[in-house]
């Protein structure tokens, strides 16, 4: 499992490739504070490449939305196969954030 | 070579882990292939069976064992053609299932970042139940039709 960065404009595109669950969210979280650290105040997040997210990959994303918001900016989300989409239904997630199907239809209009 | 699997080994799972985070993958890795090889849905490999036993270990080595390398967490898992039993044992003392029942799809807990752990495994099991025989055991049940 692993994260890469990569910026589209001023989005700062955060792909997760694996699982997202407590061993590695503290990683995530970090990269994207870091991200804010240098000024990126949009956030999209993309789980083309992920298999499962656990409930503590679910909270490391409402924090670090919560902490974006405050500082005018948004993080949104890319690219949920069924199964993810199915649990941020279970969680009412899906209410909280804006996803969209693919990484391009979320940049279009960021 | 690969290894020969007997039918035993595909059906239970018996492992004991230090109280460390990354030793969860490994195990949900295989629970989900014994589940795959009784043919369970494509949705219980792919999100019932590894977020619900992700959170019960987890739990178990937070919560119960706090974290400490130097308490272990019992996992076992045995399935079938009909049912998944999985049984996460910590060191801990135990906690009162029945008096979680908070609702994290709330308004006003909507925004939190914890609470999700035991929602989800309500969620994603037919049975949840935990009991104390000498450790703190959480069993899930998830029936395969």
């Amino acid at each position: 499992m692993s994260f890469s960065v990569s910026t589209r404009g001023d989005v700062c595109i955060v792909e997760v490739e694996g699982q997202l669950i407590v061993g590695n969210r503290q990683e995530l979280k970090q990269k994207i504070l870091d991200e804010l650290e240098k000024g990126t105040r949009k956030v999209l997040v993309d789980f083309a490449r992920t298999g499962y997210i656990d409930s503590s990959g679910l909270g490391v994303l409402v924090s670090l939305a919560k902490k974006i918001r405050e500082m005018g900016g948004d993080l949104r989300l890319a690219n949920l196969n069924d199964d993810l989409q199915t649990l941020f239904e279970l969680t009412k997630l899906d209410t909280l954030f804006q996803i969209s199907e693919t990484r391009e239809r979320a940049l279009e209009n960021f | 070579m690969t290894p020969r699997v007997t039918p035993a080994e595909q059906r239970q799972l018996d492992v004991r882990i230090p109280s460390d985070v990354q030793y969860i993958e490994a195990i949900v890795e295989q629970v989900v292939l014994r589940c795959a090889a009784h043919s369970y849905p494509r949705r219980h490999l792919a999100l019932n069976v590894p977020v619900a036993l992700t959170e019960a270990i987890s739990n178990a080595i937070l919560r119960g064992n706090h974290d400490d390398a130097a308490r272990s967490v019992h996992v076992r898992a045995d399935v079938d053609s009909s049912r998944l039993v999985l049984e996460v044992r910590d060191e801990g003392i135990g906690f009162d299932l029945d008096a979680c029942t908070e609702d994290p799809t709330t308004p006003e807990n909507l925004l939190r970042e914890d609470g999700r752990g035991l929602f989800l495994m309500r969620r994603l099991m037919d049975h949840v139940e935990r009991f104390s025989d000498g450790g703190n055991v959480v069993r899930l049940i998830l029936h395969r039709a």
